[in-house]
């Protein structure tokens, strides 16, 4: 016998009725008065949810649009594809509870999505109540706006045709070099190389008017908008335009020889006609040498009367310095001195010289480098007594008060002889080449020289050029971003590239510690017509021979400090297997 | 016997009606299809009363009685109490009764011996209950609510409480009352049962919503399966006459 234990609680609490519609016994607990099954004949909590949708997708990207714009490539079945089917009822759904949802499956070629959703509401008093419902997809294919620009061949919304007319690139380099450091090129989505310049292509306007404020901001430039109407629907009244922004760089460049129109000097605080640039910010820096005199011009006083630079950094020649005697005058880090100069003859070139002044070949002249300059220095500057220049304000210069030499800068030709490998490398805007066909030749510095052939060699000496201009100015360092080099990964490519010819430096002089990482950080692809690792580079002025390494090195050589360099190379272009599939 | 039917579109119309073994209240519509509905069962066999109570039409709410009395709230004017009194039997007793809970019909549940009642009423209202509707009263409560007669309709047969009520507490309430008592519910799952349904001994209304199985377990609490007003009134007149011999 079953003993009975007697729970008066238990046995007592609990009440029964009868459902109102099929008279089965139930627990009166729900407050409907109804069995589960009725109840839910009676209500239908699934009212006003949609049971059909569309699923938008792109046959070209095969990628689901995911309401209102974004296109989402999402596998079936996947966490993606639900979240986008739930969002075609989100709306509805916010009455209810949602507690589940998964894929029923389908076979593909039905282009029908089935999802099963699990639903919870509340109905009459505090009677909660759970239904499943199928929610049929179905799948419409189109195309998304950028498969349509793209087989229209309309990738672009926007352009910026940034252009310098100088001959070198070196601006382009330094602005490469900024707008990695401000990530300004973030938006953009093609960066090509036309003459003179670069386009940079963006998806919207807005992004591009960005990069034009940018460019705006960090080189003194003037810019003209223009667009071009693509389609227009006079129903709805809007047009599709291409917008396109000329911006074009000032063409002096940093070191250049200018010479002003006499009016226009007198305008500037009445300065002497022959001037340098002795920086180009957002404005361009000019100095009188003679007197430390400066002026700024900005880019719409530029533009009103624009002048020409009479020589640049390619004119330079250089100089030893015999004797440097400060004459007073200091203005920052210029000090005005009178220098004693000869033309150096010890750098392979030395028969442009010959027929020198006839004399002993010692100039004087006065120099703002006063500070820096000592004897037995080697000096750049700008021979004019040697020059013709072509140039109406420079002709109505009197020919008595124009110096024989104007000295620009101070030069390092043995440390540049020492060959030695530099310790950093900088990024670069990793680019397509402009034509796909032409990648096998093409080569490049970043952004530039991605033409190959013709330019390539100005290209590289531009670099090595602007790489120099960057070890010897502080200030020019400050405003970019270097990285630490890769000890290791150079050897690898030195030794890879032995047949190029152009590595000439001893491969196991720069054992490092620390430097096993492995090579997500290659800089630059390798390919077989020359490419190169960027610290390899020698122009051929200072290549030279090198012999004479009993020359010691110069005291005062800018050194790039360790602390200055970064450690990684975020997202860098490419990880070597990428460069090898490139090839 | 159990009938549907509705008050103006209103399934509640325990609110608007007051069934008794000797009277029946009707409140005044502006039809007279529920009077009607009443008339076609009750005519000739009680009296049926067209009335407001204070000049309102929810008299089922505001009244209670048994075939001993009537009570009406304090708020019935003399006017009505007149016409009450000219409408039902002598027999009747009419008691105008001054109490806080003014909805009698909702604090009062009764049949012919037994009423239950709000546990908050006052002592002298509870006496004039006992008094006129010569009936055992007890303070009591209906699946926790204090509404008795909201949540129970009785009548000397049976009674129909709240669905929520527990097995223990119809236990209780059913050894008070002296009949059997069922949970259910009416008009299709509502649990107010004083407003959806009218019940005397012999027939029921019920609103118009109450389904077949509620109807089924109406008749069956109440036996008014094949029950006429005459097979009643013999059986009354049997157990009188028991009662005499």
């Amino acid at each position: 016998m079953v003993a009975m234990q007697y729970e008066p609680d238990s046995a007592g609490q609990e009440s029964y009725i009868l459902c109102a519609d099929c008279g089965t016994v139930i627990s009166s607990a729900n407050g409907a008065g109804l069995c589960v099954g009725c109840l839910r004949n009676t209500v239908d909590i699934t009212e006003g949810i949609p049971k059909e949708a569309t699923l938008n997708f792109c046959r070209g990207c095969e990628r689901f649009l995911s309401p209102p714009q974004t296109w989402v490539s999402c596998q079936p079945e996947s966490r993606e594809l639900l979240a986008i089917c739930l969002k075609k009822i989100a709306r509805p759904l916010l009455k209810v509870r949602l507690i589940d949802a998964s894929f029923i499956w389908t076979e593909p070629h039905s282009r029908r999505v089935k999802v099963k959703v699990t639903i919870q509401k509340e109905v009459l008093a505090n009677t909660v109540l759970q239904q499943t419902f199928e929610l049929l997809l179905v799948v419409h294919t189109g195309q998304c706006p950028q498969c349509t620009r793209l087989a229209a061949k309309n990738t672009w919304k926007a352009s910026v045709q940034v252009r310098q007319k100088v001959t070198h690139k070196r601006t382009f380099l330094w602005l490469e070099q900024l707008i990695l450091k401000h990530n300004a090129h973030k938006d953009t989505i093609n960066i090509a190389e036309k003459r003179d310049g670069l386009d940079f292509f963006y998806a919207e306007r807005n992004t591009a008017i960005k990069m034009v404020e940018f460019l705006a901001g960090v080189v003194p430039v003037r810019s003209k908008a223009s667009e071009q109407l693509i389609s227009n629907d006079t129903h709805s009244n809007t047009s599709n335009y291409k917008f396109t922004y000329s911006v074009e760089i000032v063409p002096v460049c940093k070191d250049d020889l200018v010479c002003l129109p006499r009016n226009q000097a007198k305008a500037w605080g009445n300065i002497s006609p022959l001037t340098i640039c002795s920086r180009v910010g957002n404005t361009i820096h000019l100095l009188d040498p003679m007197t430390l005199q400066q002026t700024d011009v900005t880019a719409p006083v530029y533009w009103r009367q624009p002048f020409d630079s009479l020589a640049t950094v390619t004119d330079l020649v250089e100089f030893i310095v015999l004797d440097v005697e400060p004459s007073g005058p200091i203005r920052g880090k210029y000090v005005l001195a009178d220098a004693q100069i000869v033309r150096s003859s010890g750098n392979g070139n030395n028969n442009v010289d010959d027929e020198g002044m006839g004399d002993d070949g010692i100039f004087h002249t006065r120099t703002h480098l006063g500070g820096i300059l000592q004897p037995g220095d080697t000096v750049l500057g700008y021979h004019l007594t040697n020059a013709n220049f072509n140039d109406e304000a420079f002709e109505s210069l009197d020919v008595d008060r124009i110096p024989d030499v104007i000295l620009v800068k101070k030069t390092y030709p043995n440390r540049r002889k020492k060959s030695k490998p530099r310790n950093w490398k900088l990024r670069s805007i990793a680019k397509e080449a402009e034509d796909v066909n032409e990648s096998e030749k093409t080569v490049g510095r970043g952004a530039l020289g991605r033409r190959g052939g013709v330019d390539q060699k100005n290209v590289e000496r531009d670099y090595e050029l602007f790489l120099r201009d960057l070890e010897e100015d502080k200030e020019m360092r400050a405003a970019i971003n270097l990285y630490k080099a890769q000890q290791k990964q150079q050897e690898e490519e030195a030794d890879q590239d032995g047949d190029v010819g152009m590595s000439d430096q001893p491969t196991t002089a720069n054992k490092k510690s620390g430097s096993g990482q492995k090579g997500g950080k290659k800089r630059s692809t390798t390919t077989n017509t020359g490419m190169q690792v960027d610290q390899d580079m020698v122009v051929p002025s200072a290549q030279g021979d090198d012999t004479d390494a009993d020359d010691e090195e110069e005291e005062d050589f800018p050194e790039i400090d360790m602390d200055e360099l970064l450690e990684h190379f975020e997202e860098m272009e490419m990880g070597p297997e990428e460069a090898e599939q490139e090839q | 016997m159990a009938v549907r039917t509705q008050f103006e579109n209103s399934t509640d119309i325990g609110v608007f009606s007051k069934l008794t073994n000797a009277y029946c209240l009707t409140a005044l519509a502006s039809s007279t299809n529920f009077y009607s509905v009443f008339e076609s069962e009750l005519a000739d066999v009680i009296p049926i009363v067209h009335t407001t109570i204070g000049g309102t039409r929810i008299v089922g709410r505001l009244t209670a009685g048994n075939r001993h009395g009537l009570l009406v709230p304090s708020t019935t004017t003399d006017q009505e109490l007149q016409h009450l009194r000219n409408a039902l039997p002598p027999s009747v007793a009419i008691q105008r009764i001054e109490e806080r809970l003014s909805a009698l019909g909702n604090v009062i549940a009764c049949n012919d011996y037994v009423a239950l009642v709000h546990p908050d009423i006052d002592r002298e209202t509870e006496e004039i209950i006992a008094d006129t509707l010569k009936v055992e009263v007890f303070r009591q409560t209906v699946a926790n609510n204090v509404l008795v007669g909201s949540y129970c309709a009785l009548s000397n047969q049976g009674g129909l409480v709240h669905p929520k009520t527990s097995r223990s507490e119809l236990d209780e309430l059913s050894s008070l009352l002296q009949v059997p008592l069922v949970a259910g519910t009416v008009n299709r799952g509502s649990e107010v049962i004083g407003a959806g349904l009218v019940v005397n001994d012999w027939c029921a209304f019920t609103g118009l919503d109450t389904t077949a199985t509620e109807i089924s377990v109406i008749e069956a609490t109440f036996r008014l399966q094949g029950q006429t007003s005459a097979a009643v009134i013999g059986e009354m007149r049997d157990s009188l006459i028991d009662h005499y011999v």
